[in-house]
């Protein structure tokens, strides 16, 4: 029942610049919300023991309408919500608007994966952020519509397939915070949890230099492997079972004729490869549908040649 | 003209045939359909007006797929379609007048045009989605233009610039919107041919001609909507 | 006809002196009587027993659903059985039991006496409406067998058009429910506009009655656009139409548009007549007029009207512009002032009252408790600052249980109990009555409280593990746990409830024409109604004079007084 170290008893720790805003609206509707739920209950609660019924006594005459009592109870609560109100819209916009220079980071999101890239390129599942600094995210999505949430930050944003939405946020403390997926999005949706990582002044720019040498030195085979766990994984086994609902397992499909819904049968080569990920519904193989969507401006080809040499080693 | 007079005997002296139970008066019975067929053709207007929502969002975002796709849709035959509609609703109305003065030949006569007017529709709206499907003008995901040189209902290209990008959502919004007004003729046709069926064997007077009444008000609303239809979908300018 | 039988049997021969001999439950036999009938008391009786059927149906997929969540990680089901289980619980609990609950069983029972009608207007447009209730269930049903459904009962595309789940023929269903709906809401205003008894003006309706108009202006102006919404997807899903999908330049969130223009006003199609429910209840037990009729009125149809314009703050994190949010935010506040109005009017109404506590005004004070919270917890979603946070999580989960099971079916149980002795012509064992009026609100409370913590706290909604989540967050199990427990109280509760009623009907006392003392028109027939209602058309005065009755313990029933206002003591009956 004990709230995260550092939150109240209602909300997480303010790891973000404008947490605050969201924070002051919070407690204030909850102390109105407070007062009003009280006076109702305790109204309540005098009313039916004063007034219970009692043998030999009937009600007591009192009108029964009152026009200063009406426009009393409706202009004070109007007056209250167009403070919160106010104070909701305030907070919003200091939410939506973003900097004008922000570090720039390119997020998408899939059945049932993140992948968050830096200027440099890089790809990590986590979400790596400079603290103290404007961060804005880029954000498209591969299939149906997620949402971005970091609790810690009071940032939510959808993902929609077909353009880009942007957020922003200005991380205040270093640390490791949840950052998950809220908007329902099939059988893996309380899978697409991960972290954010803000790093200390100065540590930020060392970590992504690292990460990126240590992607940049893999042998192909592994920077496939590591390509085909973050973005194919979710329909594509490696191990030859059915992913159900997904496509064909990659495992030892090199080499292998495969038949389509039309035209000729055709062996699986690197060109047939390149074509499923670009264009998969090009040709559909039968005994499966035309579920998936292009990879073209997701993957580099440098990517791309990595996927297919790590598709080859799977014998 | 008048019901059986055995079945007039069977109700009770202030308790007039046609009369509900729960109803005092025939008027009080008649405004009371009246009210509800207009609350029905509200939930009609609002059925539509999803879609002419969806069509007014997509023409704001993209007005060049409106004025480019529209080049492929036949107004002649538009206007035709029109023209019949608004016929059939006169022949509609002068039904309901028959009916309120005891003509019955008239009403039958009326309901019979106004049938076959909605034949007519529907058998011009069958040539004009023959062709969309012959040119595979079909909706979003299953269009697949052939190209056909030379013939007009197919080659609008070159004079009305390139082809914008994802044209099928007009062709999406057509049928949609052209299907769900002709199904609305077809239940129409429906109505009409069982009133004109009551109507030849006697049912209506001027006494009690609701039904014919209520049918008109609906027939009119399907016309309506098409004389929106036609002008959206068929005359775009430029 | 029937009009010689009913016409023998006027109202005030069988005042008091138990069920008469021809009633509507005893007026006709067979099957057929029933599946047949026009009688709007028996369509509400068949829809009471259908509509409670997937209440627990419902109940069920509820509990697998808080069972799941006991643990993290797997417990008792997969992942995808788990999405099947929580989409099936919304889509039964909303299309078929709480959308058509209080309107249908309440409305279709109560109006016509209410107005003092022998029937709705229109009696077969009735029938039609139960029947395709009928084949709504039926395409659920259908569902369950052929694939089950996913999608969550909000049917978000792009998620909607690519699952392999079942979900044409749930669309389908929702698409027949909702027709079924837009019939009732014809039916309702054509018989308060044209079927008033005499006497009867606009503000001299029961508020009740005024409950189920704002309510079916509602059903006759928003289910349709839900009708066009499901087609769409329909077609979407068979066709490729693309008007969804961004595939063929489509746009997913103007589904969402569509289908809220529809939902956000399904919920006051919801909540509304619940309020109605409340103004009869706590009139009548506290022996007072009710207070501020006029407000009470006016708020109905201002939730109604408003209801239309605040759709978008469903989507306030879906990349909206800030100026429609802003719009849409200040339309969400101006609308709860209409629900605060009614509160303060039940309050004063209370005041100075001779207050009882029999189980229909349990249900009230509980409905007052937990429709506060409910309603004041919108304050936060309406906020927009506050709703980035909450969206999407167990907070919005909590707030709309409060409102939808604390408010919508707490009022539903008690204007089920209020008018049970008029449907059944028995009373229910008074003690059991309460007994279950406060487990369920105690149930509603450990459910569903544990639930804003959560939300408030980061839990996202519709998640099957929070295994991930606990490492910074090890309250979320317990919290889970409390809320589980809670469903299972919940569940014994209902149990109470609905064996306590189904008891009474075996062995339950004879019901007196008026138990409780209420002014309005269905009070002065039997207790159950003849076929007819009403032998002669009754004359209607101010529905809430109800010191004009007093109670006589020979009945145990309430009858006209005499000598208006009589000084001295006056005898109550001891149901609290």
């Amino acid at each position: 029942m004990l709230a995260e170290a550092g939150g109240t008893f209602w909300l997480p720790p303010q790891s973000s610049s404008t947490a605050r805003y969201v924070d002051a609206a919070f407690h204030l509707v909850l102390g109105i919300s407070t007062f009003f739920f009280l006076l109702i209950v305790a109204l309540m609660v005098v009313f039916v023991l004063r007034y219970r019924r009692r043998p030999g006594v009937g009600p007591a005459k009192s009108p029964s309408h009152s026009t200063a009592l009406e426009i009393t109870w409706s202009v004070i609560p109007l007056g209250l919500v167009v403070v919160i109100f106010s104070l909701g819209f305030y907070g919003y916009m200091e939410i939506r608007t973003a900097p004008r220079t922000a570090y720039e980071i390119l997020v998408t999101a899939q059945k049932w994966k993140w992948t968050f890239r830096y200027p440099n390129g890089y790809e990590d599942p986590e979400l790596h952020v400079p603290v103290d600094e404007p961060v804005r995210l880029v954000m498209q999505s591969q299939d149906v519509i997620h949402s971005l949430f970091i609790p810690a930050f009071r940032l939510k944003m959808d993902v929609v397939p077909g353009r880009y939405t942007t957020t922003w946020f200005r991380a205040i403390a270093p640390g490791e915070y949840d950052l998950t997926c809220t908007e329902y999005c099939g059988t893996g949706h309380s899978d697409m949890v991960t972290k954010v990582v803000v790093h200390a002044p100065g540590e930020f720019e060392p970590w992504l230099r690292k990460a990126d040498e240590q992607a940049q030195s893999l042998a192909p085979v592994d920077a496939g492997r590591r390509l085909v766990t973050q973005r194919c994984a979710s329909c594509h086994s490696v191990d030859g079972t059915q992913v159900p609902n997904g496509g064909p397992s990659f495992k030892g499909i090199f080499g292998q004729t495969h038949t389509f819904t039309k035209g000729p049968p055709q062996v699986v080569d690197e060109n047939y490869l390149r074509e499923s990920i670009l264009d998969p519904s090009k040709r559909i193989r039968e005994g499966y549908e035309d579920r998936m969507s292009t990879f073209r401006g997701q993957l580099t080809d440098k990517q791309i040649t990595n996927i297919i040499e790590y598709i080859k080693s799977l014998k | 003209m008048t019901e059986p007079h055995a079945a007039l005997a069977a109700q009770p002296a202030d308790h007039p045939p046609h009369l509900a139970h729960h109803f005092d008066t025939l008027r009080q019975q008649f405004e009371a359909g009246k009210l509800g067929m207009w609350l029905f053709l509200v939930t009609e207007i609002l059925f539509f007006g999803g879609l002419f929502c969806a069509y007014a969002v997509y023409r704001a975002i993209h007005p060049e797929i409106f004025v480019f796709a529209h080049h492929y849709l036949d107004k002649n035959l538009g206007a035709v379609n029109t023209a019949v509609l608004i016929f059939s609703s006169l022949t509609m109305a002068w039904a309901v007048r028959c009916a309120q003065l005891n003509q019955r030949r008239g009403l039958v006569a009326c309901l019979a045009v106004t049938l076959v007017c909605a034949g007519v529709f529907l058998g011009v709206k069958y040539v004009e989605y023959s062709q969309k499907w012959q040119h595979g003008l079909l909706w979003a995901g299953w269009f697949k233009p052939v190209d056909e040189p030379g013939d007009p209902a197919n080659a609008p290209s070159g004079e009305h610039g390139e082809q914008p990008r994802d044209v099928g959502i007009f062709f999406s919004i057509y049928f949609l919107m052209t299907g769900l007004h002709g199904l609305h003729v077809v239940g129409g046709m429906g109505v009409i041919a069982w009133i004109l069926v009551l109507a030849a064997r006697g049912r209506f007077s001027s006494q009690y001609y609701a039904p014919v009444d209520f049918t008109a008000l609906y027939w009119h609303l399907v016309d309506l909507i098409w004389i929106f239809l036609f002008p959206l979908l068929y005359l775009i300018g430029p | 006809m029937s009009q010689t039988a009913a016409g023998a049997l006027t109202p005030e021969s069988a005042d008091g002196s138990g069920p008469p001999a021809d009633n509507y439950l005893t007026h006709a036999h067979g099957v057929r009587s029933w599946l047949f009938t026009l009688d709007h008391k028996r369509i509400a009786v068949m829809y009471l027993v259908g509509i409670l059927g997937s209440f627990v149906l419902g109940g069920v997929f509820a509990l697998l659903v808080r069972t799941e969540l006991i643990r993290p990680g797997p417990t008792i089901m997969s992942k995808d059985m788990y999405n099947h289980m929580f989409t099936l619980h919304g889509a039964v609990m909303i299309f078929l039991f709480i959308i058509p609950g209080i309107p249908a069983v309440l409305g279709n029972f109560a109006l016509p006496l209410l107005v003092g009608a022998k029937d709705v207007a229109f009696p077969r447009l009735n029938l039609a409406s139960l029947w395709l209730w009928m084949i709504g269930a039926v395409f659920f049903v259908v569902t369950l067998h052929v694939g089950g459904l996913d999608t969550g009962w909000t049917f978000y595309t792009p998620y909607s058009t690519e699952t392999p789940s079942a979900v044409i023929p749930a669309a389908l269903g929702a698409f027949v429910l909702g027709f079924s709906s837009i019939f009732t809401g014809i039916n309702f205003i054509a018989t308060i506009h044209k079927l008033r008894a005499p006497g009867m003006t606009w503000f001299k309706m029961p508020l009740f009655c005024w409950a189920l108009y704002a309510t079916a202006i509602i059903q006759v102006l928003a289910t349709p656009v839900l009708g066009i919404t499901i087609l769409l997807l329909a077609a979407e899903r068979v066709l490729e139409v693309g008007i969804f999908n961004p595939k063929w330049g489509g746009d997913p969130v103007l589904f969402q548009h569509f289908f809220w223009f529809y939902s956000h006003p399904a919920v006051y199609i919801m909540i509304l007549p619940g309020m109605g429910v409340i103004s009869e209840v706590v009139a009548v037990f506290s022996r007072k007029h009710i207070f501020g009729y006029r407000f009470i009125a006016y708020s109905s149809v201002a939730i109604a009207v408003w209801g239309f314009l605040v759709w978008g703050h469903h989507m306030f994190t879906s990349g909206m512009t800030p100026l429609a949010a802003m719009i849409f935010s200040a339309l969400t506040f101006s609308v709860s002032i209409p629900s605060a109005i009614k509160v303060f009017n039940w309050l004063a109404t209370m005041y100075k009252g001779s207050i009882s506590l029999a189980t229909p005004m349990c249900y009230a004070l509980a409905f007052l408790f937990l429709f506060g919270i409910g309603g004041l917890t919108g304050l936060f979603l309406g906020t927009l600052s506050t709703d980035v946070h909450l969206h999407d999580t167990y907070f919005v989960v909590a707030h709309f249980h409060y409102v939808m099971f604390g408010g919508a079916m707490i009022a539903f149980l008690a204007g089920l109990h209020y008018w049970w002795p008029k449907i059944t012509g028995r009373r229910y064992a008074e003690r059991w009555g309460q007994l279950g009026a406060l487990l369920t609100f105690l149930g509603v409370n450990l459910t569903f409280f544990p639930q804003f913590i959560l939300g408030s706290r980061g839990m996202p909604r519709r998640y099957y593990d929070y295994a991930g989540l606990l490492d910074r967050h090890p309250d979320f199990q317990q919290l889970h746990v409390l809320s589980s427990i809670g469903a299972y109280l919940t569940a014994v509760a209902i149990t109470v409830v609905l064996g306590t009623l189904i008891h009474s009907v075996f062995r339950g006392r004879p019901a007196p024409a008026n138990p409780w003392g209420g002014a309005t028109l269905e009070w002065q027939c039997a207790s159950p109604p003849p076929y007819d209602n009403f032998a002669s058309t009754p004359t209607a005065g101010d529905p809430y004079a109800v010191d004009e009755f007093e109670y006589d313990p020979a009945i145990d029933g309430y009858v006209r007084r005499s000598a208006p206002n009589p000084p001295g003591p006056c005898p109550v009956p001891s149901h609290d």
